[in-house]
């Protein structure tokens, strides 16, 4: 079988199993650090029953992220060497950049937070979990800082057969990167309150810990809407730039065809990729393309006929994830207003907590087909209008991929189906019940 | 020194790094299931290495990262063609980290027994393929000019590569033993003992076999015969083996331990010191070997990386000698107590 096509495969499917894990560790470490502090401030029991908890939560996703991120790194040797000789010079510094700076504050404090209880005073403790949920953030600024090079690559000089790093400064200050990192880190957020939101429901249907979990609930709100509007207008920003810099990438988000200005979004559409037209295609707004890409109706929008065909992405994936991140992204933000007026009569209201619990999943899905669209939007690019995926592969067999591609996808799908059953099992039992007082 | 050559001594450190944190860990998951006799002793020596584990396998992630920034050539070959055996590596290093969050959280011995499995495979491999890739390293792979590799996975199972990965295995399962002696008590602690008193003359024996070994299989003498003062790393490595002796024969095992992650570090760079300028040399011909010189990245990045090298791994390494120095105590039943606790 081809090398390139399992590599991909298997890229994929690492990357998107590693990415179940993360948003967590971006977005529920700064939660629980904000729940400890406040413990440390108020001396108040409750804050210390949801930090150690939610804490939980948090580590056995932890773990999960941390090991399949390493086997990241190393993919890019094993699969894709072409690639990593061809741009090492500035992408492989990113990387290391990262382990180095940010990767290993987190995991040498997360373990010293983990068994540092009776160790460290209260306020140090508290401290260590601020750094760790820092640090982790930090690390997605250098992972996508490099991501958003091989998104839109800048500061390079073609030198000696390979991409060189010419202006340091203009790669970490990529736009692309700038508005991909905090589009990221705000749907982390949405997620992570949507997780505590939905577990803190599950508990008040039973009206169970009821004090606890409406504290929870209202603490995960707070960051939840406020990520949810701010995911929206950055997402705005960022499709702007897209069409800028990626124009093939908007053109199959909507399924583009001709050049045109006053370029419609259809309600609802079946691209023919075959033909190079959308066979259905109802209710149509004039002029929304154009507004959503150069926030201005009259523009023009290239359509994908004007790409020679080797140069456009798969129209389908990009415009289902388009459609599908959206249309997600657009019911946080409705779920969340209502969350916010009934924030104060949780038990009042079963039908929202029920939305809620059921609303656990979605972010997920949300998270991972906005990284299909990022990714496979960029297609047939590995570093967009730079080097194509087809080159950089290595020059290994077949055989050797496929039998890695097994090995992850049953490895990943047992130990992902015990990390989650185990999220679950914690989730569900709840905390401990308070100490008589 | 030019830049090339400062990046190939901070590559070797950082691997040599690693082999000394890292490994004391891999040894205790190798011993684990000869040495813990009940599930609370099973639990002492995972938690006796639970805070540590995870910002040790970073160096991992380091040492790879720099050999991407540093040699991105070197990075895309080696890994390419070590491709199996780097993969059962990741695998196990994958299996590893999870037994230890996972092993804990369910009350069953049907499913403690499943992760007690996984620890011991999960460390045992990378102990040994690390080793095993390494000696390979030492004495040239089999691959062409343009990167490609001309062997499978048994090629690198070869006596010498073999017995490389036995040697670092011996060496890691003695730093595992010896960091139980300083974190454990009793029955437990006078196992962990006497087990690294055994695994000292095994090593010894295994350490003088591969030392005459090498100049058979390799090239690695050539730089000390043309260079006799890089002998004292050798010689460092001996000391500091007899040291690892005289010092548990003592009871001091903290002390013992430093000896032992001396001896790893002066083992790495006993061959990193013979490889020079070869980072990762052909067995087809030396023509395409990559080099410091021929693998490098531009000066650019060369000199940007080794800026933030130097800020920050002083820094790293001020914070994990903390995070030692808070978990060299004993380990207790009150600590096993705790929710959070593996």
């Amino acid at each position: 079988m081809d090398v390139v096509l399992l590599s991909r495969l298997q890229f994929a499917a690492a990357t998107m199993f590693h990415f179940l894990f993360v948003p967590l560790t971006l977005g529920l470490s700064m939660i629980v650090a904000v729940m400890e502090t406040k413990y440390v401030r108020t001396g108040d029991e409750i804050y210390l029953r949801m930090t150690k908890f939610w804490g939980k939560l948090f580590l056995i996703n932890f773990a999960l992220g941390v090991v399949t991120g390493i086997t990241l790194e190393f993919q890019f040797g094993t699969n894709w060497s072409r690639y990593s000789a061809y741009v090492g010079d500035i992408f492989g510094s990113l990387l290391a950049i990262e382990a180095t700076v940010a990767f290993f504050l987190e995991s040498t404090l997360l373990g010293v937070w983990i068994f540092g209880w009776e160790k460290l005073s209260k306020k140090a403790h508290a401290i260590v979990m601020w750094l760790v949920a820092l640090a982790g953030n930090l690390s997605a600024l250098w992972i996508i800082i490099a991501n958003g090079w091989m998104q839109h690559p800048v500061g390079y000089t073609i030198r000696n057969g390979r991409a060189e790093l010419l202006d340091f400064v203009a790669v970490v200050t990529n736009k692309f990167a700038i508005l991909q990192l905090f589009h990221t880190l705000g749907a982390a957020f949405i997620l992570s309150a949507f997780l505590m939101m939905g577990i803190s429901a599950y508990h008040l249907l039973k009206k169970n810990q009821v004090d606890f979990f409406t504290k929870s609930f209202q603490i995960a709100l707070v960051f939840g809407i406020v990520a949810t509007f701010f995911v929206a207008i950055e997402g705005d920003m960022h499709g702007v730039h897209v069409s800028e810099v990626q124009p093939a990438k908007l053109a199959a988000m909507e399924a583009h065809w001709e050049t045109a200005s006053r370029a419609p979004i259809h309600m609802f559409a079946i691209p023919d990729e075959e033909n190079e037209k959308n066979s259905i295609e109802i209710g149509s707004i004039p002029g929304l393309l154009s507004f959503l890409g150069y926030h201005d109706f009259d523009a023009e929008v290239r359509g994908l006929k004007s790409f020679p065909k080797d140069q456009r992405p798969p129209v389908w994936i990009t415009f289902l994830a388009f459609r599908g991140m959206v249309g997600l992204g657009t019911y946080f933000i409705l779920v969340m207003i209502v969350a916010w007026f009934r924030r104060n009569r949780l038990l009042e209201s079963p039908l929202l907590l029920k939305v809620m619990l059921f609303s656990i999943p979605l972010p997920y899905i949300a998270i991972e087909l906005g990284w299909v669209l990022a990714e496979v939007g960029r297609q047939p690019w590995i570093v967009y209008g730079l080097m194509r995926t087809s080159d950089a592969a290595s020059p290994i067999a077949g055989s050797q991929v496929l039998a890695t591609l097994i090995g992850f996808v049953v490895l990943y799908g047992l130990l992902g189906a015990m990390g989650f059953y185990l999220m679950y099992r914690h989730a569900k039992k709840g905390p401990k019940a308070a100490a008589a007082s | 020194m030019d830049l090339q050559a400062i990046w190939f001594f901070l590559w070797g450190l950082l691997w040599a790094l690693f082999f000394m944190t890292d490994g004391f860990d891999l040894g205790i998951g190798t011993l684990y299931p000869f040495i813990g006799k009940t599930d609370r002793e099973k639990r002492i020596m995972i938690n006796s290495l639970g805070p540590l584990w995870d910002g040790n396998e970073v160096w991992l992630i380091t040492a790879g990262g720099v050999t991407f920034a540093a040699f991105p050539t070197v990075y895309a070959v080696m890994f390419s063609s070590l491709y199996t055996a780097l993969m059962l590596i990741l695998f196990a290093l994958i299996l590893r980290g999870v037994s230890f969050e996972f092993r804990g959280k369910v009350d069953s011995p049907a499913w403690r027994k499943i992760w007690d499995t996984a620890i011991f495979v999960g460390s045992f491999t990378p102990a040994l393929l690390f080793g095993v890739a390494f000696a390979n390293i030492f004495q040239g792979i089999p691959f062409d000019r343009e990167g490609v590799y001309h062997g499978t996975l048994l090629t690198l199972l070869n006596p010498y590569g073999l017995i490389g990965g036995v040697l670092f295995l011996l060496l890691f399962l003695q730093h595992g033993a010896l960091w139980l002696t300083i974190r454990t008590t009793g029955d437990l602690q006078q196992r962990a003992r006497k087990t690294a008193g055994i695994i000292w003359w095994v090593l010894l024996v295994v350490a003088v076999l591969f030392l005459v070994f090498t100049k058979f299989a390799t090239g690695l003498y050539d730089n000390y015969i043309s260079h006799p003062l890089l002998f004292f790393i050798p010689v460092v490595a001996v000391i500091a083996l007899i040291g690892t002796r005289l010092l548990l024969a003592k009871g001091a095992f903290l002390n013992a331990w430093l000896t032992s992650a001396l001896t790893i570090v002066a083992c790495t760079f006993f061959g990193i010191a013979g490889l020079f300028p070869n980072l990762f040399p052909s067995s087809l011909n030396p023509e395409f070997s990559l080099t410091a010189y021929n693998a490098s990245s531009s000066p650019l990045t060369l000199r940007i990386m080794l800026i933030v090298v130097l800020i920050f791994i002083p820094i790293v390494l001020i914070y994990q000698i903390w995070a030692y120095r808070l978990f060299t105590d004993k380990v207790t039943d009150k600590d096993l107590a705790y929710e959070e606790a593996y």
